[in-house]
């Protein structure tokens, strides 16, 4: 395969994950913000978004006040924010376009739909139809992406790569996402209390993890065990440690002697390592901000070991 | 535009000097034509409702499948589909015969010419083309003077445009010897045609095309320099904002070969790499769709991103085949296209099959001044221009456009040439829920490789707007299937 082309379907995979993350984040956003607050706490809630993508400064220039309306309208439509799930789906199909010849006619004919059914909406629309059904929509399109790639691509290499933008992809947005919330959703030193418990089983459903929190612990939710969940439970398919262990693998189904291949396997082998009371005691934030950065270097590694980025 | 050149013609349409067109389906009015009996009686059964329904479902189809060209100029490369008609342009066997032994001997000439003025020039020696002509002309390559191809091909790929004026009156109005597009249109409408309307098939002995990427694939690997085994065969596009991008994706998936950019191939030790994640693996043909110009910024434009620097060193060596061949422009411009039925005598030794478009060379007086005298009934083009631009189409003309092309041939005669402006026929269109008769030409594609052969049909193209004879996607053009019938 091409390593462009590698590049190329890497990086649809990466935008389509990225579009399902916002989406998941935003729908939680919005259902938090349906609670009874004090309204310093909403505006908070409604920053999360904008500060996970780093877009605060330019939303605050164009749209002046953070509102609901605002962020829904800047996060998911808006094509001057590059971080926005309609420039992402963009992103991903014309990354797809430009490698079209890689794909099976599923996988592609997936994605143009979806962007040119995002393409002809409006934000009246997306307001008329509801705001939990556009984001349904978006998770639904991702999981069509993933169930074309999984069902149709042959198991070579563009299988491969496109394997590796999701869950690298998916790593980092867990990371970060978990990261902004564990602050805002950690009262200090007050007990939990009914609203408290509501958040987390919100954030918890951004994952699609409350019913296995149920599964798994049986007991009511409790942050640590959350952090728990989503950082070291191999069997959660959102969790850190699971999509490195899915990087792992198909790194080393690649090039198992690789640089980037050992370095996945040290990440992952040290994820595995850690006891979650550990992680919290010297900070979850900090550990969140380490793996990311770590799992960034690794997307730089593969870029360098397949696809000549430099 | 997905066309390489313009394929226009231009009736007299408000004068009424000429006869009304031929029609396809109907004559000149003078009882339904043989090839269309099957497919009247289908219509005669059909609403026309039905029909404006399908038309919208072919508009859906190639939307989702991205069937699309990108529109240059506009801020964010916008994607516009092609309209593709629902009536198919059919012909009968005993018609295709005329048209497809026709483009093929053309095509044939074509590569002997070609290989002859990179060689012995025997043409010119011969006095039977102006070698000034030739050799003057921007698109003749001195880098390729003396190399010698496998089989002796330049043009793999032709698209041949053919007009129709009458039963069996075809003429060729201009060659594409460079790199001709639209074969994908082909494919898609007929795919689109047997997905709308299922029921038209059993009715019809409709020649299949769908082997044409099989075709093309073996025409490129029998391009490939003598003695390589299992030739890697890689399709060369501009990138995917290119607006015959789709075709470019299209082929290379349908051949299952490598759809590479320039800056995904290098070259070294003599020789044409492209980098996989596997590392760099050998290339032997590149059927290429970019121009000469942009191939090789060392030898030609150096501001090109598009090519690969040192390609023309290696093709020089024979290490690697381009289809086509450098410098097959030299074969079909409007200048040299009067010469085409020269060239078949001068090569097969046979007289030619299809007729020319009598043609009016600016640059010899008598013609000059029959041209100058008869602008009013003409269509004047420009010998390098296409697309449309640089023309004059006498009938519709005003005065004051005559005027200023009177100027600018006196000016420049050897940039111009004339033609009569040819009735082309038309055929049933959907418009405005109504059927009615617009212009089409007809553009089949000529594969040369061990032999010159042709996919029955082609591309239909057909001026949607009343009256025009423009039948170029830009200018409003839009595409039918093409069905050869059997028998």
């Amino acid at each position: 395969m091409l390593g462009r082309m590698a590049n190329n379907v890497y990086w649809m995979a990466r935008y389509i994950e990225r579009a399902e993350n916002l989406a998941r984040l935003l729908a939680t956003t919005y259902h938090m913000s349906l609670m009874p607050t004090a309204s310093g706490e909403d505006t908070a809630n409604w920053e999360a978004p904008l500060i996970l993508v780093g877009g605060r400064e330019d939303f605050l220039s164009r749209y002046g006040e953070v509102t609901p309306g605002n962020v829904l309208n800047y996060m998911a439509l808006d094509l001057d924010n590059t971080s926005s799930i309609r420039s992402c789906i963009r992103v991903a199909r014309e990354n797809a376009r430009a490698t079209r010849t890689g794909l099976t006619t599923e996988v592609w004919e997936g994605i143009n739909q979806t962007y040119i059914e995002l393409e002809s909406m409006s934000y009246p629309q997306m307001l008329d139809d509801g705001f939990q059904e556009f984001f349904d929509w978006i998770k639904e399109r991702s999981h069509t992406f993933r169930g074309a790639c999984y069902g149709t691509l042959r198991r070579a290499e563009c299988f491969a790569f496109t394997r590796l933008g999701t869950f690298i992809e998916r790593a980092d947005n867990t990371a970060r996402f978990l990261s902004i919330k564990w602050d805002m959703l950690t009262p200090s030193g007050r007990p939990l209390g009914a609203v408290d418990y509501y958040r987390w089983g919100a954030l918890l459903r951004a994952f699609s993890a409350l019913k296995a929190y149920r599964e798994v612990y049986s007991t009511i939710i409790e942050p640590r065990r959350v952090a728990e969940l989503l950082v070291l439970r191999r069997d959660m398919p959102r969790s850190l440690v699971a999509c490195t262990l899915e990087v792992a693998g198909v790194l080393r189904g690649l090039r198992s002697q690789a640089m980037c291949t050992r370095v996945c396997g040290q990440i992952h082998e040290r994820l595995e390592r850690h006891r979650i009371d550990g992680i919290l005691r010297s900070g979850l934030p900090q550990f969140l901000n380490t793996f990311v950065a770590r799992n960034n270097e690794l997307h730089a590694m593969i870029g360098r070991e397949f696809m000549l980025v430099l | 535009m997905p066309w390489q050149e313009d394929g226009s013609a231009v009736t007299r349409k408000k004068t009424g000097m000429l006869k009304r067109a031929f029609d396809e389906m109907h004559g000149f009015d003078d009882g339904l034509r043989k090839a269309y009996q099957a497919y009247d009686a289908w219509l005669k059964t059909t609403h026309i409702e039905r029909l404006v329904e399908k038309h919208q479902q072919a508009d859906l189809i190639f939307r989702r499948l991205g069937i699309t060209f990108s529109v240059y100029g506009s801020e964010e490369g916008v994607e516009r589909l092609i309209p593709f008609d629902v009536v198919p342009r059919i012909l009968d066997a005993e018609e295709w015969r005329i048209v497809s032994t026709g483009v093929c001997q053309r095509v044939r000439a074509i590569n002997a010419y070609l290989d002859d003025i990179y060689h012995g020039q025997n043409i010119l020696r011969a006095g039977r083309i102006p070698a000034e002509l030739v050799l003057n002309n921007p698109a003749f390559r001195p880098e390729v003077l003396g190399l010698d191809l496998p089989r002796g091909v330049y043009v793999h790929v032709a698209g041949i445009d053919v007009v129709r004026v009458g039963p069996g009156e075809f003429y060729v109005l201009e060659d594409n010897a460079r790199v001709p597009s639209g074969v994908s249109y082909m494919l898609e409408d007929r795919e689109t045609m047997m997905r709308l309307f299922p029921e038209l098939f059993p009715l019809h002995a409709v020649a299949p095309v769908n082997h044409y990427p099989e075709m093309l694939l073996r025409t490129l690997r029998s391009a490939a320099a003598p003695g390589v085994v299992d030739p890697t065969v890689v399709v060369l596009t501009p990138g995917h904002f290119n607006s015959a991008y789709f075709e470019h994706a299209f082929l290379a998936t349908q051949m299952g070969v490598e759809l590479v950019e320039g800056q995904d191939m290098f070259v070294e030790d003599d020789t044409v790499f492209m980098r996989t994640t596997d590392g760099p693996r050998r290339v032997d043909v590149i059927y290429r769709r970019i121009d000469d110009d942009f191939i090789d910024p060392l030898a030609f434009d150096p501001s090109s991103q598009l090519g690969v620097p040192g390609l023309l060193s290696v093709v020089r060596n024979g290490r690697v085949t381009l289809a086509n061949a450098i410098g097959t422009g030299v074969a079909d411009d409007k200048a040299i296209y009067c010469f085409v039925p020269e060239m078949i005598e001068f090569y097969l030794g046979e007289k030619p099959i299809l007729s020319n478009v009598p043609t009016y060379r600016c640059a010899i007086a008598d013609d000059r001044a029959y041209v100058i005298d008869h602008l009013e009934e003409l269509v004047v083009k420009e010998v390098a221009g296409s697309g449309g631009y640089g023309m004059l189409v006498g009938p519709t003309s005003t005065a004051e456009q005559r005027y200023a092309f009177k100027a600018s041939i006196l000016a420049h005669p050897e940039r111009f040439i004339a033609q009569p402006t040819l009735s082309l026929s038309t055929c049933p269109t959907l418009v405005d829920g109504k059927l009615v008769p617009r212009h089409v030409d007809l553009r089949p594609y000529v594969l040369t490789g061990e032999t010159t052969s042709v996919v029955p049909g082609g591309l239909t193209r057909v001026a949607l707007r009343e009256g025009s004879l423009v039948v170029n996607s830009s200018q409003g053009g839009g595409t039918k299937d093409t069905w050869v019938l059997e028998g």
